[in-house]
Order: structure tokens, then C-alpha cells, then sequence
């Protein structure tokens, strides 16, 4: 199996279902020519021309108002929005459109797109370039949502949301790109979207986690396991729709929960797991859930300190991980 | 009056265009100050970057002598701007110092604009009227014809003034905003600074038309192209738009033609997209030397001169460096504050 960076292994799918199937082809601002701002469409217009891999006009709406009418006529549009903070003037198409076009035409017209965005905070980008956007998005029923934090994992899944009937929001965390690097299976990999993985193995709490935050969970259960404490984390993979079984099944091992998020905690993703766990195990829960998220700001500033005390980190992880052990 | 000196006027009034626009002498070696000035920051900046002192910067090298030209067609400090992020010229030139730009670019406390929550280059300041933008593009120019409809609202005699760059108009919030200056006559001016590249894209895949100021016609509006390096060319338009939104005949949309000799920001490589002939042509019009070279034509620069200037410029730029680079960073719990106003405390 080869090694690949997080931006290699997106990299080589794209080429991979390009290659595979005709009716894929990329939208968005600078993905041509110059390979895109991150560069993950690097060297793609080289290998399938002009025609598939396209450098738009700087307008978000088009950009996935045209995906959805070119989805809507039988091609996979696979649009790029070069930075997550920069969805919001396509959120009218996502959501009133891209969403609904299967429940609004009763099935008749459907829409088979991926939006692919790099999302998440850590790299100076200030308020507009460091957002978290997963919950706005989480909330319209008819879009998938998937965030991926391996290598493997952003192939398999982007193989997946490629071929996927229904649109799919794609989050790549920026700071993952040239970060992290991990075995990425050959050939054709396709991992099924809706399902999260048990990434370590504990007993005493379960961390529920995604994009980088997984990776600064991983660095706290290493830290606590070093105190005898067994951290059990469970990377969701797929935002929406949540893999209940695997975290229900986790929750009713540990008992004890905690949700890591680095968008902002009021009605984020955390809010929802933890209605979703008392529901559903409120007799295995030993303690309270806990959420360690980003504080209820309206962003992420850019100077180092602000932006330090904004993310939560593996310290900040370890801490309640800690308390909750205890508890 | 001796023979010499009346030579010399007659010399000077043929080619004095800066008199013949009611600048004077003093004001023109001014603009040239200001377009030096930000030069000399901007290019610090760039060095700060590549000696890893500074996370990023964005830069308005290339588009100097279209912002000063428009900044004195304006009352400065009395008429409103909403500006993007390569108005640092503009910016100077309004009144903002280099000390705070380079607060912004360290990130550090005290930075006027955002208190260094937002990334450098987000200029503003409440004091000068100008306001700090966000990053997503063309946001601003909706909300400029929202200012100037607020100018209208309360009957003062002042004009906005919104920039952006030719990528940017291709977002809905531009059409948008001219569509409703143009209904509203209202007292904005927009200035589209045309570089020809949004990142990598080329015009002519920005849009399908020749000109940005083709599409003024479709929201009523008069859309006039300038040459962006001539800076008092700027200013003979832009004097003329803010003349004519201060007589409550409205909107203008000016399109200077200009050029960015560098790359779109510090994490940018623009060898990817553009020749290097192109961007050599381009820096033979670049406006330093443009407006240098008329100021000698008109006997009011030399030698002697533009080293004075020069050096002020590096003490200036020397002295904002030091003054952002010793200054703290906000402390941590600066981050909580102004996220609500006092009465949901
Ligand atoms: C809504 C939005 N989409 C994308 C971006 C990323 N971006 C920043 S600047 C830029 C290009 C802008 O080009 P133009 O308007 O011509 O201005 P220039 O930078 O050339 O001065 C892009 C795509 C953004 N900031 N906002
Ligand atoms: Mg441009």
C-alpha cells in the first residue's frame, strides 16, 4: 500500500474517477490552470482537458447552480468551493435546491454532485478563512455530509460521494492536507458513506470526533493512556447521516461520552449527538456528556493567541477526557 | 518678472495636468508621496514574509497610483470608504499609518481595523470612516449603496466609495448593489481596480464582456474606463464621479485598467498562469515611476529630491516595523469580547 498526504490521496481520486467515468468532470475557481489554491486538482486539466476540469467565473451561486443543473441532465459535476467560509453565497442552491430536488420532483429529477470544500482553523486564516461550516449544512435533510481525517478514508469516501446518487458535501480540514500522511489502498476503494469507525480501542470513555479534531483526540487518549485511562475513540466519518450503531454501540460499552468539535458548540454537531445518545442510551450513560468544542465566537481570529484560544488541542482534549474518567 | 521665469511657467503650463485638475504643486508631490510610501511598506512586507517573521501578505503593489488618485477626489475622513484588500495605498492615504498596517500583518494589540482578528489587509477604521470589510469578495459593494443610502437618508452632502477587483464581479452581490444605486440614484462611486486576473483566472474567462464598466449601462449608470498607473488620470474621473453624486445625480461605475506585478498573495506562485514577458511589459507602466517621471517633467523632482523621499519612506516603514513587531499580542481573553452588545451581557 502506498503513503500518501491527506491532499496526495484526494488528489489521485479525483484523477482515478475521472478516469473511470466520463460524466465526471470539476468546477471551481482556479482548479484549472494553476492546479487550485491548495493544489488538489493539480495537473488534472493537463491529463483530461479543459473541458473537464474547468476554471469558473469567481460566483459561488453559479458555480453549483450549474453543477445542479448539469447533475440534473445525467453528469457527476464534482464543484470545488475554494475555501468553506466562501459556500455562503451558494447556500441558497445547496440548500433550497441541491437538497430538495429529489423530494421536490417526487424522485423524477435527482442530483448527483459532490461539493468539495477545504474547511477548519490552525493556519492564521482569520475569521474567513479558518470556518467551520459542517452544522449549517448537517440540517438539510437531502444532502449528505462527509468529513474524512485519513488519507484512506478521503479516498474511500470520495470514491463513494462521486458515485453517490444524492449530492454530497465534501469537508476536507486544510490543516490535514500536507499534515497528515497514511496507507491508502490500491485500486478501486470505495468506502460506504454513513458509517463512522472505532479509530483506538478503549473502555473507559468514548471520544467522539472528526476531521482534525480525530487527530488531536488520538493525542489525548495516547497522552491518558500513559495514566492507565483507555480512551475508546470513534472517528463519525460521515456527518450526516450519523452511523447510530457505531456510536451507540460504543456508548453502551463506556458509558461515559464525549463529543470534540471544533466548530462552535451551541447547536453544532455535538448538541445533536448528545440529544441523539440519551435517547436512544440514556440508561448505559455513567456520567453527563461532555462537549470540548470552539467557543461561541462569531469566528476564529487571526492573531496566534485569539487563535489559540479558540481551538481546542489535545491538552484541552486530555483535560476533560481526564474529568470524565473520574467522574 | 525675469524672461527665465516666465519661460519656465510657460514650460510648466504646457504640461502641468495636475494645475490644470486645481492640484497643486504640493498635492501632487503629495500623491507621490503616498504611492511611495506604500510601496516601500508593501515591499517590507513581502520581504517580512519570506523571512518567515509574518503568517501572510496580500498586496496592493501595481494598483498605488489608482487608489491615490481616487483617495484625493475624496474628502478624506468625511466621506465614507468601504474598501478591499489591496487598498493599502488608499488606505495610507485616507490616514491610516503604517504603524497600524503593521500591527495588522504581526497580528499584534491595538491593531486599529479588527483589534488583529482579521487576517492583515482588512483595512479600517471608524475615526477615518473607513470600514473593515470581510474576506468573502464583492460583499462590499452591496453594502456601499447601502451607506450612501443611509448618506441620502440623513441629507449630508457625503459619498461613499467601494472597491473591488474584476473577478469579483462576477458575484450576484455586485449586480446586485449597482441595481440598486441605479434605481435609488444614490451617492456611491464604484472603483473596480481591473488587474486582469482574479488568482489565476483571466479575464476573458471572467467575463464575457470587454470592459467592466460595459456592464454599468445594465443598472443605469455611467460606466467609465480610466488608466489606472496615471494616477491623476484617476483623479479626473473619480473627481468628476464624486462631484456628481454629491449633486445627488448618483452612482458611477469607474473601471481602472491596472496590473499586479506580483504574485495574488504570499501563498500564491503566479509562474503557474502568466508569462514572465507579460509581467516585465507591465512593470515598465508601473505608476513609482510613472508619477516620478511626470513630477520631473514638470520641474518639481530630481535626483536630490527623490532620494529625500526615499528616505523618509524607509525611515517611515523602518520605524511602523519595529513599533509592530515589539508590540504585544492581545491577550487571550481579548478573543471573548464584542461579541454581543452590552445589552445581552
Ligand atoms: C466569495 C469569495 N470567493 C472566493 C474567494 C477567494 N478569493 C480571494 S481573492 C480572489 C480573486 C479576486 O479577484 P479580483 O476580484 O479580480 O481581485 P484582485 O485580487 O485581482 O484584486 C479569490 C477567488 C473570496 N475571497 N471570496
Ligand atoms: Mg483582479
Amino acid at each position: 500500500m502506498p503513503t500518501k498526504t491527506f491532499l496526495e490521496a484526494i488528489r489521485d481520486t479525483l484523477s482515478d474517477e475521472m478516469a473511470r467515468d466520463e460524466r465526471v468532470f470539476i468546477l471551481g475557481e482556479d482548479v484549472g490552470k494553476t492546479g487550485g489554491v491548495f493544489r488538489a486538482p493539480e495537473g488534472l486539466q493537463e491529463k483530461f482537458g479543459a473541458a473537464r476540469v474547468i476554471d469558473t467565473p469567481l460566483a459561488e451561486l453559479a458555480i453549483i447552480g450549474v453543477a445542479i443543473g448539469a447533475a440534473a441532465v445525467g453528469l457527476h459535476p464534482i464543484a470545488e468551493i475554494q475555501f468553506a467560509d466562501f459556500i455562503f453565497p451558494a447556500f441558497d442552491q445547496i440548500v433550497s435546491e441541491a437538497a430538495k430536488m429529489r423530494y421536490r420532483t417526487n424522485g423524477a429529477w435527482t442530483c448527483p454532485m459532490v461539493i468539495r470544500t477545504p474547511y477548519g482553523g490552525g493556519i492564521h486564516g482569520g475569521l474567513y478563512h479558518s470556518q467551520s461550516i459542517e452544522a449549517y449544512f448537517c440540517h438539510a435533510p437531502g444532502l449528505k455530509v462527509v468529513a474524512p481525517s485519513t488519507p484512506a478514508d478521503a479516498k474511500g469516501l470520495l470514491a463513494a460521494a462521486v458515485r453517490d446518487p444524492d449530492p454530497v458535501l465534501f469537508l476536507e480540514h486544510k490543516k490535514l492536507y500536507r499534515s497528515i500522511k497514511g496507507d491508502v489502498p490500491d485500486g478501486d476503494f470505495v468506502l460506504p458513506i454513513g458509517r463512522a469507525e472505532v479509530n483506538r480501542v478503549g473502555s473507559d470513555v468514548t471520544a467522539l470526533a472528526y476531521g482534525a479534531m480525530l487527530h488531536e483526540t488520538l493525542a489525548a487518549a495516547e497522552e491518558l493512556a500513559l495514566e492507565n485511562i483507555e480512551i475508546e475513540v470513534v472517528d463519525l466519518r460521515t456527518l450526516q447521516p450519523l452511523d447510530r450503531e457505531t456510536i451507540l454501540a460504543s456508548v453502551r460499552k463506556t458509558g461515559k461520552v464525549c463529543v470534540i468539535h471544533e466548530d462552535t458548540k451551541t447547536m453544532g454537531l455535538g448538541a445533536e449527538l448528545a440529544a441523539l445518545i440519551t435517547e436512544e442510551a440514556f440508561l448505559d450513560l455513567d456520567a453527563p456528556i461532555r462537549r470540548v468544542t470552539g467557543p461561541d465566537l462569531p469566528g476564529i481570529p487571526f492573531n496566534e493567541v485569539g487563535e489559540h484560544t479558540f481551538l481546542p488541542n489535545a491538552q484541552k482534549i486530555a483535560d476533560a477526557l481526564r474529568k470524565l474518567a473520574a467522574y | 518678472m525675469a524672461v527665465s521665469k516666465v519661460a519656465e511657467q510657460t514650460a510648466a503650463k504646457v504640461d502641468a495636468r495636475h494645475r490644470a485638475l486645481d492640484l497643486t504643486d504640493a498635492q501632487a508631490l503629495e500623491m507621490y508621496w503616498y504611492i511611495l510610501l506604500s510601496r516601500r511598506l508593501d515591499e517590507r512586507m513581502w520581504i517580512l514574509h519570506r523571512q518567515h517573521e509574518v503568517a501572510f501578505h496580500i498586496s496592493g503593489i501595481g494598483h498605488e497610483g489608482t487608489q491615490v488618485g481616487a483617495a484625493f477626489a475624496l474628502k478624506r475622513g468625511y466621506d465614507f470608504v468601504h474598501p478591499y484588500y489591496r487598498d493599502m495605498a488608499l488606505s495610507l492615504t485616507i490616514g491610516m499609518t503604517p504603524r497600524d498596517l503593521m500591527l495588522a500583518l504581526y497580528g499584534k494589540q491595538g491593531e486599529p481595523s479588527s483589534g488583529a482578528r482579521q487576517m492583515p489587509a482588512h483595512y479600517g477604521s471608524r475615526a477615518l470612516k473607513i470600514v473593515s470589510g470581510s474576506s468573502p469578495v464583492a460583499t462590499q459593494i452591496p453594502q456601499a449603496a447601502g451607506i450612501a443610502f443611509g448618506i441620502r437618508y440623513k441629507g449630508t452632502d457625503q459619498v461613499a466609495l467601494t472597491c473591488f477587483g474584476e473577478g469579483s464581479t462576477s458575484e450576484g452581490d455586485f449586480h446586485e448593489g449597482l441595481n440598486w444605486a441605479g434605481i435609488y440614484k444614490l451617492p456611491v462611486i464604484f472603483l473596480c481596480q481591473n488587474n486582469q486576473y482574479a488568482i489565476s483566472v483571466p479575464t476573458d474567462k471572467e467575463m464575457p464582456v470587454k470592459n467592466v464598466a460595459d456592464r454599468a449601462v445594465a443598472y443605469g449608470l455611467p460606466g467609465v474606463i480610466v488608466d489606472g498607473n496615471d494616477p491623476l488620470e484617476v483623479y479626473r474621473v473619480m473627481r468628476e464621479a464624486v462631484a456628481r453624486a454629491r449633486r445627488g445625480e448618483g452612482a458611477t461605475l469607474v473601471e481602472a485598467k491596472t496590473y499586479r506585478p506580483v504574485p495574488h498573495s504570499s501563498d500564491d506562485d503566479d509562474r503557474t498562469y502568466r508569462s514572465r514577458e507579460e509581467v516585465e511589459a507591465w512593470k515598465k507602466k508601473d505608476p513609482v515611476l510613472r508619477m516620478r517621471q511626470y513630477l520631473e517633467s514638470v520641474g518639481l523632482m530630481d535626483d536630490a529630491k527623490a532620494q529625500e523621499y526615499e528616505a523618509r519612506a524607509k525611515e517611515a516603514v523602518d520605524d511602523a516595523n519595529q513599533f509592530g513587531k515589539n508590540a504585544p499580542f492581545p491577550p487571550p481573553e481579548a478573543a471573548l469580547e464584542n461579541v454581543w452588545g452590552e445589552s445581552r451581557k
